[in-house]
């Protein structure tokens, strides 16, 4: 669906050059949401502006359903972005409409013939659930509700993807929950593809399939949400990880653990479970196998999109040669380890 | 004090700087409001951007404004004669009137069109708006209230400016507060004429606040 390759924006700002997004590469699949988190100032939305040319890249390509946006001509631009819908954090409701009107405006924008346009609209606010809420102005609504407001009216023209810049950040969590269980409806509903960026690694969490972690300018990472989960490849992604499971562990712990006398020895490992293996006693067939001790420090289960994801923190101690099997062990059935001190 | 000669004496005059004040602020307003939504625009990083057209815009207005109108309605005494054929009376002020006001309401309506929140205007981008559906569909009606009230103000500015008008042959309460007040020191026309000042400047105040309030009622 979208195809980014070697994207590059360098604002110039009183002579000073600020690289935004250095030599970016990304492809998005048709009908998955795919998020891209990055801390603040990493160059998201400046990412996803460029992609509806909201913001002109300095250089690389960007195709969206298969033609190269980059060097639409005006109209050709605007005919293109009918069909990307646009989501904001702030909303950016026309306070001069009701909500009717604002999600009639594309609509409009679009030349729909009248009788038409208002159909949709009503189609619309029955799916977004605001059919009551047809003749209020946005200043009357809750941010939910304003952000319903902006789903439908994003979705008017029957896009075949979704832009959208960090639209539950203004939300309180349940608010955003229900937020995020709309756009996932209507990615099933309609198979329409959505990029969000966000900041918050539970949004990822909650509604992504695949994930790019933005850092400096760059991305630093690509992968399904499952597995940087389990296993972040670099520092960003492993911080934003433990936002959502809580992997930090104290200090004290991880040097005071690891007696070694000899013989025995004692790591402290970090073991990731996936899927079906979460249900499985793969830790007490490993324990039994090896004759080894096995302490839990700290776990917990979690759901991402449904698929249960469980987490533990493990001291195990025995003879430093069958540890080093154990764990091959704890590996070959299909689980994340990640040694976090090995004294 | 308020005899039969005086009234209508008053009567008259009002009516005529009323009838210059509208008609001046309309004629404005066909120029100015358009002028003002250029001068936007253009503006850097607007959705119009072009630096030479602001520029040289700006700098006719500003050059505009700079002259005090005692001396720009003497100055365009030539093209006054050209358009209604004189320079004196009621019609003939309504020139230098409108030309006076067009760079001023073309800054009124720039400050009103710029306190637009340019996320309204990018999500219109996104939905692939065109200038003049930005310009018509959310600009202008995003900023109605307080266009409306650059209009009041734009009125009451062209009272005191029709009073002046008033002192070279303008008509209106300008020219019967400067013909008897002045000139023949007579102090029986002046307070009236100032009463009916400060009522039509109240009204026309009254009028712009009440009409923009209830736009921002509505809209809560
Ligand atoms: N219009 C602009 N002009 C100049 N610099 C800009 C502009 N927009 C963004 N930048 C700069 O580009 C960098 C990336 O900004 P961007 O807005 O993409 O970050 P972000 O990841 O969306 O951050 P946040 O989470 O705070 O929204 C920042 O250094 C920012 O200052
Ligand atoms: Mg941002």
């Amino acid at each position: 669906m979208i195809e980014i390759k070697n994207l590059t924006k360098i604002f110039t700002v009183a002579k000073q050059k600020i690289t935004a997004l250095d030599d970016v590469s990304l492809t998005v699949k048709k009908g998955e949401i795919f998020g891209i988190i990055g801390l603040s100032g990493a160059g998201k939305s400046t990412l996803i502006r460029c992609i509806n040319m909201l913001e002109k890249p300095t250089a690389g390509s960007i195709m969206v359903d298969g033609r190269e946006i980059t060097t639409f001509k005006k109209h050709e631009l605007r005919a293109a972005r009918q069909k990307i819908g646009m989501i904001f954090q702030h909303f950016n409701l026309l306070s001069s409409r009701t909500v009717f009107g604002n999600v009639m405006f594309p609509l409009e924008i679009a030349k729909v013939p009248h009788r038409k346009a208002v159909k949709r609209t009503l189609e619309l606010l029955e799916l977004v659930g605001l059919t009551e809420k047809a003749e209020a102005y946005p200043s009357q609504l809750s941010g939910g509700q304003k952000q319903r407001v902006g789903i439908a009216r994003a979705l008017a023209n029957n896009p075949k993807l979704l832009l959208s810049d960090e639209a539950t950040s203004a939300l309180d969590p349940q608010t955003t929950r229900s937020i995020l269980k709309l756009l996932r409806d209507i990615n099933s509903k309609f198979n329409l593809t959505i990029l969000l960026i966000t900041h918050d690694m539970n949004v990822i969490k909650e509604v992504c399939d695949r994930v790019a972690v933005i850092d400096n300018s760059r991305i630093v990472e690509v992968g399904d949400v499952l597995n940087v989960f389990a296993a972040p490849g670099s520092p960003v992604a492993r911080s934003f990880v433990e936002t959502v499971i809580g992997k930090e562990l104290p200090t004290e712990l991880l040097q005071g653990s690891g007696t070694g006398d000899g013989q025995t020895e004692a790591v402290l490992v970090r073991v990731a479970f996936i899927g079906a293996s979460a249900g499985e006693p793969v830790i007490s067939s490993m324990i039994r196998k090896y004759d080894i001790a096995a302490n839990i420090l700290y776990g917990n289960i979690d759901r991402i999109k449904d698929i249960p994801f469980g987490n533990l923190t493990l001291e195990l101690s025995g003879p430093s040669r069958v540890l080093q099997d154990a764990m091959d062990y704890l590996r070959s059935r299909g689980l994340e380890i990640e040694v976090l001190n090995n004294v | 004090m308020f005899d039969a000669w005086l009234v209508e004496r008053l009567l008259l005059a009002t009516w005529e700087t009323v009838y210059m004040v509208v008609l001046s602020t309309v004629f404005s307003y066909l120029l100015g409001l358009p002028l003002g939504v250029i001068l936007v625009v253009t503006s850097p990083g607007h959705i119009m951007e072009n630096k030479p057209i602001n520029r040289v815009l700006g700098w006719i207005i500003n050059a505009v404004r700079s002259i005090p109108f005692i001396i720009f309605l003497i100055l365009i005494i030539p093209i006054t004669r050209l358009l209604v054929g004189t320079y004196i009376g009621t019609v003939a002020s309504i020139v230098p009137l409108t030309l006076a006001a067009i760079p001023f309401v073309a800054r009124l309506v720039e400050t009103s069109l710029k306190e637009i929140e340019w996320g309204l205007i990018e999500a219109a981008l996104s939905m692939g708006a065109g200038t003049w559906s930005i310009i018509t569909k959310v600009m202008l009606p995003e900023a109605k209230p307080s266009l409306i009230l650059g209009v009041a103000i734009t009125a009451i500015s062209l009272v005191g400016y029709s009073a002046m008008a008033g002192i070279v042959g303008g008509g209106g309460l300008g020219t019967l507060a400067y013909y008897y007040g002045y000139q023949r020191y007579d102090n029986s026309i002046m307070w009236p004429t100032v009463i009916v000042l400060i009522i039509l400047v109240q009204g026309v105040q009254m009028l712009g606040d009440n009409l923009a309030q209830r736009i921002n009622k509505k809209r809560g």
